[in-house]
């Protein structure tokens, strides 16, 4: 298992200095002003950056009082008694909830949980696939969105949030098969 | 459906602040909520002028154009009315490439890049498209090969073997991900339907 913990760790090192190796070579081989070019294009960032700050604000001050005042809290409390029917352990309802709408709180709330029962008991290995499996819906949508100005978003996000629940499913799932509950 | 979600959180995290007697707790969290949003976005700024600058050599040297004839058949069959030779398609590929190895940083300028792309082609600049609406779909539920935060949190708890979770989080992310394309699938045939009918 070493091994494959040796290549998958080399192979998340080198990617990015290959990538950036890559585009650089050809670039030269074309025989284009590298440099120039780059700085051409890195104009863009500061724009890009900054029309999303309108969205994000407000994305981030709704998901703040919805954490701050319990009323997340109070969610998870309500839903424990249909997941406890479909034996989904009430411990991993918060990460479950947050995963969708914040991706620094899922984060926080996943470390914690890790550094709480271990990173190799049931738990752990639930919340860490889970983590992996889907991507914060909310935040992907608002920046996407955001930087184009588009309003009406149409089916995006019923689309994420139900596979967002098909990911936490998924998860619950196959870490019940591979290492059993 | 994103108002009613806004709306809901704000009022109903005022009403549940209130109810418990903590109401000061509102505009603090508002404040900390609108402080984080910002801060967010100058994070943003450095990654975005990086990764937009090396992608414009990636783009003018024709090296993208490259990777959308290599890949391009598993997005046109995904994104069937974005031309075959559009930008655009380089850039999702991009992203969808980054994003499977785990590269959120820069996944993410080129999936900014190829929504500037894909409303260019977009008939209504405020409604989305179909294509942007694949693209989110698949976004919001990327399957990752290499999930590198998770593993280096496992590692710093001294797990007996840190990476043991590639398998079972490849196996959820391709699952959710199934679920997306297929979901997306049937509201833009929905959509295209009640259009012709309207």
């Amino acid at each position: 298992m070493s091994f494959v913990y040796g290549i998958i760790s080399t192979a998340s090192l080198w990617a990015i200095p290959v990538i950036l190796a890559t585009i650089l070579v050809f670039g030269m081989y074309k025989k284009l002003p590298v440099f120039e070019v780059f700085v051409d294009g890195a104009k863009d960032g500061f724009g890009t950056a900054v029309k999303l700050i309108p969205t994000l604000v407000g994305m981030l001050v709704a998901v703040s009082i919805f954490r701050q005042s319990g009323a997340l809290e109070m969610l998870t409390g309500l839903m424990e008694p249909v997941l406890h029917f479909f034996r989904i352990p009430a411990d991993i309802i918060p990460l479950a909830i947050l995963r969708p709408i914040t991706g620094s709180g899922a984060l926080a709330v996943t470390t914690d949980m890790i550094a709480t029962y271990g990173p190799d008991s049931y738990l752990g290995r639930l919340a860490s696939t889970m983590q992996g499996s889907t991507d914060t819906t909310l935040y992907v949508l608002t920046v996407y969105f955001g930087a184009v100005g588009i309003r009406n978003t149409m089916y995006a996000l019923k689309v994420g949030l139900w596979a967002d629940l098909a990911g936490i499913i998924a998860s619950i799932f196959i870490v019940n098969l591979v290492f059993g509950s | 459906m994103v108002n009613y979600i806004w709306l809901g959180m704000i009022i109903i995290g005022i009403a549940v602040a209130g109810a418990n007697g903590k109401i000061e707790l509102v505009s603090q969290a508002a404040f900390e909520g609108a402080k984080t949003g910002v801060t967010v976005c100058f994070g943003l700024i450095s990654i975005l002028a990086f990764w937009l600058g090396m992608m414009k050599i990636a783009e003018e040297s024709g090296l993208l154009a490259k990777l959308q004839w290599l890949l391009g058949p598993s997005v046109r069959l995904l994104c069937p009315d974005v031309p075959k030779d559009h930008p655009a398609m380089g850039y999702m590929l991009s992203n969808m490439s980054a994003n499977l190895l785990g590269l959120g940083n820069a996944a993410t300028p080129m999936g900014l890049k190829a929504m500037e792309e894909l409303q260019k082609l977009n008939p209504d600049s405020k409604t989305a498209s179909p294509a942007m609406c694949t693209l989110l779909a698949i976004n919001t539920s990327s399957i990752t090969l290499i999930p590198t935060t998770i593993i280096a949190i496992r590692m710093n708890y001294q797990s007996a073997n840190p990476v043991e979770i590639v398998g079972t989080t490849i196996f959820a992310g391709l699952f959710a991900t199934m679920v997306a394309i297929l979901l997306d699938r049937y509201y833009r045939f929905k959509t295209t339907r009640n259009r012709k009918k309207g």
